[in-house]
């Protein structure tokens, strides 16, 4: 439930930052898992590749790539809110680092399909 | 007498948070739907008309006081110059005592917490100079007098203090109109206590807490902007820690 005082755009930029971050943190342990397979076992990582080129899995692999791009994108404004000189376009960058995150997400997926 | 009867005729209904030592909850109120009335208005009229027994806290009715403060429909306003009908949602109006703050009674919080948090802030002026000294010159577009200029005006209403989700999850943050006050000291050349400032802020309550959603800048009545103020803080604190690592 989001309650009223927090219905502007900055707060969610904020959630989407906070979210997309704890996905990354559940995401990090497995795809380092997974490259671990091709020291440890080559076969089980070949018959995971192949389970990838699923469209169901790309799909998520295009919410995980937007996840973190929007982090990226998202963290980046907040070390420029923080060490440069202010700015009043807040909102207008909050929206920018979206904008980017969706670009470089769905060009990740257009080339992955 | 006939425009007080022609206008009771039109009612609406608030909902008026009710504590006194126990759990608390809303009561409703019919009170009249003028088209021309502020928050305040409506609860005085409450306290006036229907229930003598409602505390709140108001004083100067103008926005200069920052007394008023309450959560209007979910959000803190400055309620003296809130017009009712820009804030009421489907003809209702839900009255509550600002977040993040003890209730005393009803609509009264406790705002002790809020000011003991600007002096563990060392918001407060460290002076340099006695009275005997010559008054320091500051120029007008001196950029530190114009950083200051930027972080003053503020009412002590405890707006940003409410709007603040830090707050409220870390009860230790010193909170939004606090850190400001600092920064507008920060700015200040007549002061002396910069150091105590910089570790004040710079400590568990303190500045590097925020988040930057900045609930603050949106709600607060005067238009200041805490989150600039806070930022700044964060690069004075980071500046100082290289310094002391020299």
């Amino acid at each position: 439930m989001i309650r009223p005082h927090r219905t502007h755009p900055l707060w969610f930029a904020f959630l989407l930052h906070r979210l997309s971050g704890l996905g990354l943190a559940l995401f990090l342990p497995i795809h380092f898992y997974m490259l671990s397979l091709a020291i440890s076992a080559p076969a089980r990582l070949d018959g995971f590749l192949r389970f990838t080129d699923l469209t169901i899995v790309k799909l998520a692999e295009y919410g995980l790539v937007f996840l973190l791009a929007a982090h990226l994108f998202g963290g980046l404004r907040l070390m420029a809110l923080e060490f440069l000189p202010w700015s009043p376009h807040q909102k207008t960058m909050a929206a920018l680092a979206v904008a980017f995150a969706f670009l470089v997400s769905t060009l990740f997926f257009l080339k992955a399909i | 007498m006939a425009n007080e009867t022609q206008t009771m005729t039109q009612t609406m209904t608030v909902s008026i948070w009710r504590e006194n030592g126990d759990d608390g909850r809303f009561e409703k109120y019919e009170v009249p739907a003028r088209e021309n009335q502020t928050v305040l208005d409506v609860v005085a009229y409450v306290q006036q008309h229907i229930d003598p027994t409602l505390s709140y806290r108001f004083a100067c009715r103008v926005g200069m006081c920052g007394s008023c403060a309450m959560m209007v429909n979910g959000s803190p306003r400055w309620t003296c110059r809130t017009h009712v009908s820009k804030v009421v949602a489907n003809d209702q109006l839900e009255v509550a005592p600002l977040r993040n703050l003890p209730v005393i009674k009803d609509l009264a919080t406790d705002m002790d917490p809020f000011f003991e948090k600007w002096v563990a802030a060392e918001a407060v002026f460290h002076p340099s100079k006695t009275r005997h000294d010559p008054m320091a010159a500051i120029t007008p577009d001196d950029p530190m007098r114009i950083a200051a200029s930027e972080a003053i005006e503020c009412i002590n209403c405890a707006v940003c203090y409410a709007a603040c989700d830090v707050v409220e999850s870390n009860p230790d943050y010193f909170g939004p109109a606090a850190l400001n006050r600092s920064w507008s000291l920060v700015n200040d050349i007549r002061d002396d206590g910069q150091d105590v400032r910089l570790a004040a802020v710079g400590s568990n309550g303190g500045c590097h807490n925020c988040h930057s959603q900045q609930g603050c800048v949106q709600y607060c009545p005067n238009e200041l902007n805490p989150t600039l103020s806070i930022a700044g803080l964060k690069r004075e604190t980071t500046k100082a820690l290289f310094r002391r690592s020299r």
